[in-house]
């Protein structure tokens, strides 16, 4: 049986890793490469980094970290954050990464999914959409979640998936940074409309939480970064949790 | 021992050299007929679409040089893909090295199949130390039907063969070199051959 996956996230900016509580309040947790390492030994099933420098040089320091990681871990890794063009992911792809996340730009300029899509393959095109649900609708934000679009998540992640996105990372702006859980009706919802890989993101806080988004939210990974950079979920533990629930899992 | 992994634009072969590196090897990326045909192991790797990685390797003529390698061969993913008969990705031919076609999941599963799954019925020197059922990363939409060349299945939706062997040819669907330490176990047993 295929496995649920868990996916520590590592926002990195200026080559350091930090998350933002709500995506505002920024807090370093260490060396990105010494953390996937730490990660893919605990059990990590994949790891993404999402890169939030603003600099000139962010992009020769993302294309180093690219590489030192896929120097240092053995399993597979996904890489976000301003990446707008087929050359930005070709040298992406070129320097270890396993797959792309492309957010804000697929909104702009939609047709880049299937540019990729046909380049190098739906399985490296993951389309991540940040969602906060407002007066009961469900709307596509951009920018770390601070503006709003005129897109519905349901109808937006349908179309990426028609446009030949191979997973979908959803992030709920409601959830996020609360620690109360994921959004696990949405991502319900989603699992029905869509035939491509879910992964949870926003809002985990305990080791039930994850237990939730795969039977209830349907979910086919679960991402999260601060409990587990501070800690507060240690990964093995929390895949025994998932197992005596009978969840797949890798052990 | 010559490692060359055969570089014909198609895919992420970085992480295979830098597999390599981590297990102490050296990988040579390549596309020249005679550095190829030299090597003590090939490593023909792939991911992407079919068609166009078809294409790219018959404008290099490597579609030539490939049936007739006597070393060792690890096709993987869509390399392996591409050493069946057929696929139906883009209704391609493949070099027939293995008698199987490779068909598409049907919708009732989530396509691709993306994460770890098990791999089982393990019968080849390939898989020396590796448990039945192990678990490895895979990555496709597309898959080998089981057939009398298959060295190790995986259920999804189907069994099918996760991994083909026929005389100095094999093939695995998954990636050893992002499936954890028995994934690079899997490696060292090919570069044991």
């Amino acid at each position: 049986m295929l496995t649920k996956r868990i996916i520590p996230c590592l926002d990195i900016k200026n080559g350091r890793t930090v998350k933002g509580v709500n995506f505002m309040d920024l807090k370093d947790a260490g060396d990105p490469v010494e953390l996937a390492k730490k990660y893919s030994k605990e059990g990590a099933d994949e790891l993404v980094f999402l890169d939030i420098s603003a600099t000139e040089e962010r992009r020769k320091t993302l294309i180093d970290l690219v590489r030192n990681v896929a120097k240092a871990i053995n399993i597979p890794f996904t890489v976000g954050g301003g990446i707008s063009s087929v050359e930005d992911v070709s040298i992406l792809l070129k320097n270890g990464a396993d797959k792309v996340s492309i957010n804000s730009s697929a909104v702009k300029n939609p047709n880049l999914i299937n540019e990729l899509a046909q380049e190098f393959g739906s399985q490296c095109v993951v389309v991540a959409i940040d969602a906060k649900q407002i007066d009961g609708n469900w709307m596509v934000h951009l920018v770390g979640g601070k503006v709003p679009t005129e897109l519905n998540l349901f109808d937006w992640a349908i179309e990426v998936e028609k446009r030949g996105a191979g997973e979908i990372l959803f992030t709920s702006m409601n959830n996020d940074g609360t620690k109360n859980g994921f959004a696990n009706e949405a991502l319900a919802k989603l699992s029905t409309l869509v035939n491509i890989p879910i992964i949870a993101s926003g809002g985990a806080g305990t080791m039930q939480h994850f237990a939730d988004t795969f039977l209830e939210g349907k979910a086919d990974a679960a991402l999260a970064a601060s409990v587990f950079h501070f800690q507060e979920i240690e990964i093995p533990e929390l895949k025994k949790h998932l197992k005596e629930q009978n969840i797949e899992i890798r052990m | 021992m010559n490692i060359v992994i055969i570089d014909y634009g198609a895919g992420n072969i970085q992480s295979i050299q830098f597999a390599l590196e981590r297990l102490g090897f050296e990988g040579i990326l390549s596309n020249n007929w005679d550095e190829i045909q030299k090597a003590d192991k090939v490593i023909f790797p792939g991911v992407g679409e079919a068609s166009s990685a078809m294409k790219k390797l018959k404008e290099s003529g490597l579609d030539k040089l490939i049936p007739t390698l006597k070393q060792p061969v690890l096709g993987i993913c869509l390399g392996m893909q591409l050493l069946c008969n057929s696929t139906e990705e883009g209704n391609t031919k493949g070099l027939g090295i293995f008698d199987v076609e490779v068909v598409k999941f049907s919708s009732k599963v989530k396509v691709p199949q993306m994460g770890w799954n098990t791999i089982y019925n393990l019968q080849s020197p390939l898989f020396k130390r590796i448990n039945e059922n192990e678990f490895m990363y895979l990555v496709h939409s597309f898959y080998a039907k089981n057939c009398k060349e298959t060295i190790a299945t995986t259920n999804y939706e189907v069994e099918y063969s996760s991994a083909l062997q026929k005389n100095n040819f094999y093939g695995v669907q998954f990636h050893p070199e992002k499936s954890g330490v028995f994934g690079e176990q899997i490696l060292i047993n090919f570069l044991n051959l």
